[in-house]
């Protein structure tokens, strides 16, 4: 029988992912997010893709894994929408780091700081397009809708439970 | 120096990359210029990068498309016909309707279209469209864009009008060669040039952050009221004059913007669950053949209806037309020759009608009048 031996708890909770999970997860959560409103319009205020990026970052708890994996779904999203690229590309390459770092400090695999994560980073993730619009691109007609952002975190949190459960199916130790 | 690094290696990486793409937001914030003088909606590089990232995903949302389509299709072609004949009545009801009333339009239309070639004024017909349908959306309600399942192979190009048979729902942005982006009338950078049908004030309709659309460049106008229909001007040069836009929902001050009026718009197509939509791809000057036969024909359905009501008037001040021609409300016409109303003598003969009396040789002088 093979002997493990973990020498800290970062190993211990670090997690790692076949290749074609990392690449096959965010582009159906991607292609997910582009159907779906079609035939329900308001399920256009979740953000499936936030939601897996949080889920990459707080798995591997590796920043620099976490900020590349955010980058690239964020200017992959980028490039559906009439944003210039960069605009989700910041704003989720930041979440991807900050989700890697809070992982060290608090148990991921818990239901409430699963939820409070979610719900956090999703209010981070509005802020910071906020301020990308006004700041960076001098959009002075960009507006932060604080109910609407609420309930938007509401709906990823709550989201999130089930989209966690199904993938913690694929994560493996590294 | 080397510990510096690997001590701040993640916080380093994060930088560079948040760095780099600050300054290609920069780069694309300056949108080139197109031969017309207008902005191209991206940069050459940008929109390749948007097709690799439209490519990936258009594939897939065109086979989720036609596969719930035809799940849809078999719903709707052979389960959900069970009022099909009662609806087909009722609309075949309505139709008769819609054909008195165009009609009633067909002489102002002609009388329009006379005093428009006396002052010598350029109307811009639709002469061709192409249908497409949506296959997908951005994903973001920040981004109001739709994908369609046609593109440049197609015929279409950007900055061309996309409406329904209900009215406007936006434009083209990228097109692509099988793909193209519908920008809909509630983005953030949608605009369109718009007349209230009855005081004919012009404005610029502009969607806003929470989708909803708006004309904010008027000032208070009592004139204004909810209700009024709002249409296309023609002056922004992608939608063609005259087309249904929606109607005035509310009239507020617009607090960022004193002393304008925030003039909030009900578009007419709703914009949240398009289907199927057609992209305006050429326009001209004359009316188009069909829309010709259709005013032909509509100039001759007046035609009838003023014989019509011809043949009504004579009717009521001669009651006794109607028994002669053997209708009531007859279409006054028969093969296009107008029916001369006969009498169709008394009912009760008096020495008034003729033919009624006796001939003056067989009446006897002091006789009783014959019965």
């Amino acid at each position: 029988m093979a002997e493990h031996s973990y020498t800290s708890r970062r190993e211990l909770d670090q997690y790692g992912f076949n290749s074609a999970v990392a690449l096959l997860v965010p582009l159906g959560c991607i292609l997910l997010q582009a159907v779906l409103p079609k035939t329900f319009p308001r399920l256009a205020i979740f953000d499936l893709p936030l939601i897996v990026v949080i889920f990459f970052a707080v798995a591997r708890r590796n920043p620099i894994a976490g900020t590349i994996t955010g980058t690239l779904v964020g200017l992959f999203q980028d490039g559906l929408t009439n944003h210039p690229f960069g605009v989700n590309g910041i704003a989720k390459g930041i979440i991807g780091y900050a989700a890697a770092s809070v992982g060290y400090a608090v148990d991921v695999d818990n239901l409430i700081n699963r939820i409070v994560l979610n719900f956090g980073f999703s209010l981070l993730q509005s802020g910071l397009l906020y301020l990308i619009a006004r700041l960076l691109l001098g959009d002075m007609t960009a507006r932060l809708l604080p109910v609407h952002e609420l309930i938007r975190a509401v709906c990823n949190a709550a989201l999130s439970v089930p989209v966690f459960y199904v993938l913690d199916r694929f994560k493996s130790r590294d | 120096m080397e510990s510096f690094l690997s001590r701040y290696k993640n916080s380093l990486v994060l930088i560079v990359i948040v760095l780099a793409q600050a300054i290609a937001l920069a780069v694309q914030v300056q949108r080139p210029k197109n031969a017309m003088g207008g902005v191209e909606p991206d940069g050459r590089h940008t929109t390749v990068l948007r097709y690799w990232a439209v490519s990936l995903v258009s594939p897939f949302e065109k086979v989720i498309h036609w596969s719930s389509f035809d799940v849809r299709h078999v719903w709707s072609g052979y389960v959900g016909l069970r009022h099909t004949h009662q609806e087909n009545q009722q609309l075949q009801l309505e139709l008769a309707r819609m054909r008195l009333e165009q009609a009633a339009f067909a002489e102002d239309a002609a009388q329009g279209r006379r005093l428009q070639a006396l002052l010598a004024f350029k109307q811009q017909y639709i002469n061709s469209t192409v249908a497409a349908q949506v296959i997908g959306t951005s994903g973001s309600d920040s981004s109001r864009i739709l994908y369609l399942d046609k593109g440049s192979a197609d015929g279409l190009k950007p900055d061309q009008a996309v409406i329904t048979p209900n009215g406007v729902v936006g434009k083209l942005r990228d097109v692509f060669p099988h793909t193209a982006q519908l920008l809909l009338l509630n983005d953030a950078t949608s605009g369109a040039g718009v007349i209230l049908s009855s005081t004919r004030i012009r404005g610029i309709l502009r969607g806003t952050a929470n989708g909803s659309v708006q004309i904010n460049n008027l000032t208070a106008d009592s004139r204004i009221k909810t209700g009024e229909k709002v249409i296309t001007s023609g002056g922004d040069m992608v939608f063609p004059r005259g087309l249904p836009v929606g109607v005035i929902q509310s009239i507020a001050p617009d607090p960022q913007h004193q002393p304008y009026m925030a003039i909030t718009i009900k578009p007419d197509a709703d914009l949240s669950r398009l289907e199927e939509v057609l992209v305006i791809t050429g326009t001209q000057a004359v009316m188009p053949v069909a829309a010709q036969q259709d005013a032909a024909a509509a100039d001759a359905t007046a035609a009838q209806q003023d014989a019509q009501r011809a043949a009504d008037i004579v009717a009521e001040r001669l009651p006794g037309a109607d028994a002669a021609t053997g209708s009531t409300g007859s279409t006054g016409s028969t093969g296009g020759e107008p029916v001369i109303p006969k009498s169709p003598g008394a009912l009760h003969p008096d020495k008034y009608s003729p033919g009624a009396p006796p001939p003056a040789d067989e009446m006897t002088p002091g006789a009783a009048a014959p019965k």
